[in-house]
C-alpha cells in the first residue's frame, strides 16, 4: 500500500492537465475532477498514516532519472516516513476542504475552470515537496508551488494590484529560493549526493565539517525564510491576500508556508549539528512573530490580520524548531493548519456575503451569519491558545520546550545557546498575548456590535459551511493527539526516526501551562475592553505616534526593497535589457531577412530574361573556365 | 619583315579599324559598310593565306549576300539612327568592354603561349579542284546536310516572314 | 610569316564582335556582330590550314561549311527580327524578355 504513496502527488498533477484539457466541458466544469484526484490521495494518506500510527518502518524507493555522469545522478524517488505521512494527511484534508469550499464561493467566476486546475497543481507540488526523497525533486516540487501561487494570487489579474502582489510574491520567495539552491550545491558538494537520507545520515555522523554543516543549514533556511515569510522576506504574504480566499486558506496558512518548516524539519539533523543555525533559526523566528503580532494588531483588513497571524504563527514554528523541539514545530503545524485554515476560510464566507475585506465595515454579523461566527470563533481560540483546543497543546509545547532548554537548565543534544532560548521564551509569551489581543479585537470588529457597513449579510450556504464545520472539529481535537491527556506525544512518536528519536511521555509543566493560560486570558480581556464597542475614532496604538506610524508603513522594510532593489532593476537593467532586446536579437533576426532580400534583388539578373546578358555571363565563363584550367589545374 | 608580313599587317589595320567601327558606330547604314570593309579586308587575307577559292567565296556570299540582306533587314525595320538608341546604357557598355577585353587577352595570352615561334611555310594557292575534290570525298556527308540546313532555313526564313 | 599575326588578328575580330553583341541594343546590330566572330573564325581556320598544310584540306572545307552555315542563319535570324518588329514595333532586344519566370 505504502508503494502507492507516489499516487498522491501524482493524481492532483493528472487532474490539472485534465481538467485545462477538457474541464470546461464536463459537467461541474472540471472541479469534480480536481476533488476527485485529491479525494482519493486523502484516502491514500489516511492508510499511509494508520500504517505509521501502528509502527511501521519507513518506507524509501528511488530510481535514477538522469544519469549525468559517472558520479553525477538525477534521482527520484519518494521517502515515506513519519514526517512526510503526518503532512500528506494534512495537506490532502486541508486541500480536499478549500476544493470543495471553492465549489461555492468561485460559483460565478470566468475564470472557474482555471481555479481548479490551478489547486490541483499546486497541490501536487506541496505533495511532491513532501515525499520527495532528494532535494533536487523537493526543489523542483518547491518550484511548482512558486508558479502555482503566482498564477493564484493574480488570480482576479484585471486590477493591476494584484497582479503585483503575485509578482511580489514569486520574486520575494524567488531570493530566499537562490540560497536555498546554493545550500543544496554545498550540500552536494560536501557529500556527492542529494538523497536527504544519505545527506541527513552524514551530518548526523559528524563526517562533515562544522563550517559546511552551517553553511549549507543556513542556506537551506533561506529558502525557508522566503516560503514561509520570516523576516526579512515576510512582506509578499499580506500582499498575497489579494487572491481569493480558498486560495489564502490553502497556501498561505496551511501547505505553501508550511514548506518551509517542513524543509527545515526534514534536514534537521543538519540543523542539529551546527549551533549556530539552530540559534539563527530561533532568533529569527522570536523577531518575525513579534513585529508580525504588532503588525496584525492594526489592520484594519481581515485577511491581512490573518496573514500576519500566519507569518506569526509560522515563526512559533520556526522558534520551536530553533530550540530542539522538533515534534513541538510540527505539532505546531499540524495544529495551525486546521484553524488557520477554518479562520480564512470563515473570512471568505464573510467576504462572500458582504463583498469587503474591511472589518471597519463589519460588525453584528454573529446574529445574521451564527454558524460562521460559531466556527471562527472556535478557530481564534484555538489560535489565541485557550485550553483545550488545539492551538493550546501545541503553542505549550514550544514553550515549554523554550523554558527548558533555556530556563530549565537545558536539554541534552539540544546545541541551541541557553540565552536564545531565554528569548524564544520571552518573545513566545508575549507574541502569545499580543495574538490573544488582536483575535480577540478581530472578533468584537466583526461579530460584535451593530453592523455598520452597507451590504446584505447573509449565511453562507451549506457547501461553505461543511468544511467549516469539520474544520472546527479538527481545531478541537487535533491537539488531543499530541497532548498529555492521550499519555504520550504522539505527533512526536510519529516523526521520529533514527536519528531523531522522540522522548516519548510528555512531562506536563502545570506551572507553565497556568501562566500561558493567563496571558492567553489576559489578552482576551484586553482585547474585549479595547473593542467592545466596536472600532474606536483613532486605533489605540495611534496614542503612540512613532510605533503607530512604523507599523503603519510596515517599518519602512517595503519602501526599503521597493526603493533599493526594485528601482535598480527597473530603473537601470530592464530599460538596457530592452534595448538590448530590440536592437541586437531583433536586429540579428531582422539583419538576416534583410540579407536575404538584398542578395534575391541581386540573384534576380540570373533570369532578367535578356539575351545578351546570358551571352555575357556566357563568355565570362568561358574565360574564367579557360583561365582555371590551364593555370590551376593544369600546373 | 617580309612582303608578305607586311601585306598582312595593312589588311589587318583596316580590317581591325574596320571591324572596330561596326560595333562602335551610331549609325546603323554606317555600321553595315563598315561590315562590308571588314568582309572585304578579310578575304584579301585568305589569298594572303593561300586560299583564294575561299577568298572569292567570302566575297561572293558575304559581301554580296549577306551584307544586303542586312541592308534590307535595317530598311524593313526602320531602323533608327543614333547612340541612344543603337547602343545600351553605359553600365553595360563597361560591361561589355570589360568582357571582350578580358577574351581579348585570355585568347591572345594562349596563343602566344602554344603558337609563339611558329612559321606559316610558303606554298601557292590551293587548287579549286583539290577542295572541290576533298569535299565530295572526304566530306560528303557534312556537304550533304549544310545543303539540307540551307533547304531548312530557306523555307523556314519564307514561312516566318510572310505576312499572313 | 609568322602564324601568331592572323591568330592575333582573329582574336581581335573575335573580341571586337563580343562587345558588339553584348554592347548593341539593335537587333540587326547583333546580328552584324555576330558576323564578324564567324568570320574571325574562319580567319583561324585557313590559317591553320596553312600551316599544317594539310593534305585533306579540312580547314578550307570547314571555313565553306561555315560560310553556308552563316548565310543560313542570318537569313533565319532577320526572319525572326522581321516578326518581332511587326509585333511589337520596336527592334530594342532588352524589350524582348519574355523568356523569364
Amino acid at each position: 500500500m505504502v508503494i502507492l504513496a507516489w499516487l498522491i502527488p501524482a493524481l492532483p498533477m493528472l487532474a490539472w492537465a485534465v481538467i485545462l484539457l477538457a474541464g470546461k466541458r464536463t459537467p461541474g466544469k472540471g472541479a469534480p475532477i480536481g476533488i476527485l484526484a485529491i479525494g482519493t490521495g486523502w484516502v491514500l494518506s489516511i492508510a499511509i498514516l494508520a500504517r505509521v500510527v501502528g509502527g511501521g518502518e519507513s518506507f524509501h524507493a528511488s530510481t535514477t532519472w538522469a544519469p549525468l555522469s559517472a558520479d553525477l545522478v538525477i534521482p527520484i524517488g519518494i521517502l515515506v516516513d513519519g514526517l512526510a505521512a503526518v503532512l500528506l494527511f494534512v495537506v490532502t484534508t486541508i486541500s480536499l476542504l478549500v476544493q470543495v469550499y471553492s465549489v461555492s464561493y468561485m460559483r460565478g467566476d470566468e475564470r472557474y475552470t482555471f481555479f481548479f486546475a490551478k489547486l490541483s497543481l499546486f497541490t501536487s507540488g506541496m505533495l511532491i515537496v513532501v515525499l520527495a526523497d532528494n532535494l533536487l525533486m523537493l526543489l523542483v516540487g518547491w518550484e511548482i508551488m512558486g508558479v502555482c501561487s503566482y498564477f493564484l494570487i493574480g488570480h482576479y489579474w484585471e486590477d493591476h494590484a494584484n497582479s503585483r502582489a503575485a509578482v511580489k510574491a514569486f520574486l520575494t520567495t524567488r531570493v530566499g529560493d537562490l540560497g536555498f539552491m546554493a545550500g543544496i550545491f554545498v550540500l552536494f558538494w560536501a557529500t556527492h549526493s542529494f538523497e536527504i537520507p544519505g545527506i541527513v545520515a552524514a551530518a548526523h555522523s559528524g563526517r562533515l565539517s562544522s563550517g559546511t554543516i552551517t553553511l549549507g543549514a543556513v542556506l537551506l533556511f533561506c529558502g525557508a525564510i522566503g516560503k514561509s515569510g520570516q523576516f526579512p522576506l515576510h512582506t509578499w504574504l499580506p500582499d498575497a491576500m489579494a487572491g481569493p480566499t480558498p486560495v489564502s486558506a490553502l497556501i498561505h496558512a496551511a501547505t505553501m508556508v508550511a514548506a518551509g518548516v517542513f524543509l527545515v524539519a526534514r534536514m534537521y539533523p543538519v540543523f542539529e549539528a551546527s549551533p549556530a543555525a539552530l540559534n539563527e533559526v530561533a532568533l529569527i523566528g522570536s523577531l518575525t512573530m513579534l513585529i508580525a503580532a504588532l503588525l496584525a494588531l492594526v489592520q484594519d483588513d481581515i485577511k491581512r490580520v490573518l496573514a500576519y497571524s500566519t507569518v506569526s504563527q509560522l515563526a512559533y514554528m520556526m522558534a520551536g524548531l530553533g530550540v530542539g523541539g522538533y515534534g513541538a514545530g510540527i505539532f505546531h503545524l499540524f495544529t495551525h493548519a486546521f484553524f488557520k485554515a477554518l479562520l480564512f476560510l470563515a473570512a471568505g464566507a464573510i467576504i462572500h456575503s458582504i463583498h469587503t475585506n474591511n472589518m471597519s465595515e463589519m460588525g453584528g454579523l454573529r446574529r445574521v451569519m451564527p454558524w460562521t461566527f460559531a466556527t471562527f470563533t472556535i478557530g481564534a481560540l484555538s489560535l489565541a491558545g485557550i485550553i483545550p483546543l488545539a492551538g493550546f497543546w501545541s503553542k505549550d509545547e514550544i514553550l515549554t520546550q523554550a523554558w527548558r532548554v533555556g530556563f530549565g537548565g537545558g536539554a541534552e543534544g539540544v546545541a541551541t545557546s541557553t540565552g536564545v532560548a531565554q528569548v524564544v521564551f520571552v518573545v513566545g509569551v508575549l507574541t502569545a498575548f499580543l495574538t490573544a489581543l488582536y483575535v480577540t479585537r478581530m472578533l468584537w470588529l466583526a461579530f460584535g456590535g451593530a453592523y455598520r457597513g452597507q451590504g446584505h449579510p447573509h449565511e453562507a450556504d451549506g457547501i461553505m459551511l461543511a468544511p467549516l464545520a469539520v474544520l472546527a472539529t479538527g481545531s478541537v481535537v487535533a491537539g488531543v493527539v499530541g497532548s498529555p491527556l492521550v499519555g504520550t506525544d504522539n505527533i512526536g512518536k510519529w516523526i521520529s526516526t533514527a536519528l531523531l528519536p522522540s522522548e516519548g511521555a510528555v512531562t506536563v509543566n502545570w506551572g507553565l501551562v497556568g501562566s500561558t493560560t493567563l496571558v492567553a486570558l489576559l489578552g482576551i480581556l484586553a482585547g474585549s475592553a479595547l473593542y467592545r464597542r466596536g472600532l474606536p475614532e483613532r486605533e489605540y496604538l495611534a496614542r503612540i505616534p512613532p510605533l503607530y506610524t512604523l507599523l503603519e508603513h510596515k517599518y519602512y522594510l517595503d519602501d526599503l526593497y521597493e526603493g533599493v532593489f526594485v528601482r535598480a532593476v527597473t530603473g537601470q537593467l530592464a530599460p538596457a535589457t530592452y534595448w538590448f532586446d530590440q536592437r541586437v536579437i531583433d536586429g540579428i533576426v531582422n539583419g538576416s531577412a534583410l540579407a536575404t532580400r538584398r542578395l534575391s534583388r541581386g540573384l534576380r539578373y540570373v533570369q532578367s530574361g535578356q539575351a545578351q546578358w546570358y551571352a555575357a555571363a556566357l563568355f565570362v565563363g568561358v574565360v574564367g573556365i579557360a583561365v582555371v584550367v590551364t593555370q590551376v589545374i593544369g600546373r | 619583315m617580309t612582303g608578305q608580313e607586311v601585306a598582312f599587317l595593312i589588311l589587318a589595320v583596316i580590317g581591325g579599324i574596320g571591324g572596330l567601327l561596326v560595333v562602335t558606330t551610331r549609325n546603323i547604314v554606317h555600321a553595315a559598310l563598315y561590315l562590308v570593309i571588314a568582309l572585304a579586308s578579310v578575304a584579301a587575307i585568305y589569298l594572303l593565306l593561300a586560299a583564294p577559292f575561299i577568298a572569292f567565296v567570302q566575297v561572293i556570299i558575304y559581301v554580296g549576300a549577306i551584307v544586303v540582306l542586312i541592308l534590307f533587314g535595317i530598311m524593313l525595320t526602320r531602323a533608327p539612327v543614333g547612340r541612344l538608341v543603337l547602343d545600351n546604357s553605359v553600365r553595360a557598355r563597361v560591361g561589355a568592354l570589360v568582357v571582350a577585353a578580358g577574351m581579348f587577352a585570355m585568347l591572345t595570352f594562349f596563343l602566344v603561349r602554344a603558337f609563339g615561334g611558329e612559321r606559316i611555310v610558303n606554298r601557292s594557292g590551293t587548287a579549286t579542284a583539290a577542295l572541290g575534290t576533298s569535299i565530295f570525298r572526304n566530306f560528303v556527308l557534312p556537304f550533304e546536310a549544310v545543303s539540307v540546313l540551307l533547304l531548312a532555313a530557306l523555307v523556314g526564313a519564307i514561312v516566318l516572314a510572310r505576312r499572313d | 610569316m609568322r602564324l601568331l599575326y592572323p591568330l592575333v588578328f582573329a582574336a581581335f575580330l573575335f573580341s571586337a564582335g563580343i562587345y558588339g553583341v553584348l554592347a548593341r541594343r539593335n537587333a540587326v546590330m547583333v546580328l552584324m556582330s555576330i558576323e564578324l566572330m564567324l568570320n574571325a573564325v574562319n580567319v583561324n581556320l585557313i590559317a591553320f590550314n596553312a600551316y599544317l598544310q594539310d593534305k585533306l584540306l579540312s580547314g578550307q572545307v570547314f571555313a565553306l561549311f561555315v560560310i553556308a552555315v552563316a548565310a543560313a542563319e542570318v537569313g533565319i535570324g532577320l526572319a525572326i527580327v522581321l516578326l518581332i518588329f511587326r509585333n511589337r514595333e520596336t527592334v530594342n532586344i532588352d524589350e524582348v524578355d519574355l523568356l523569364r519566370w
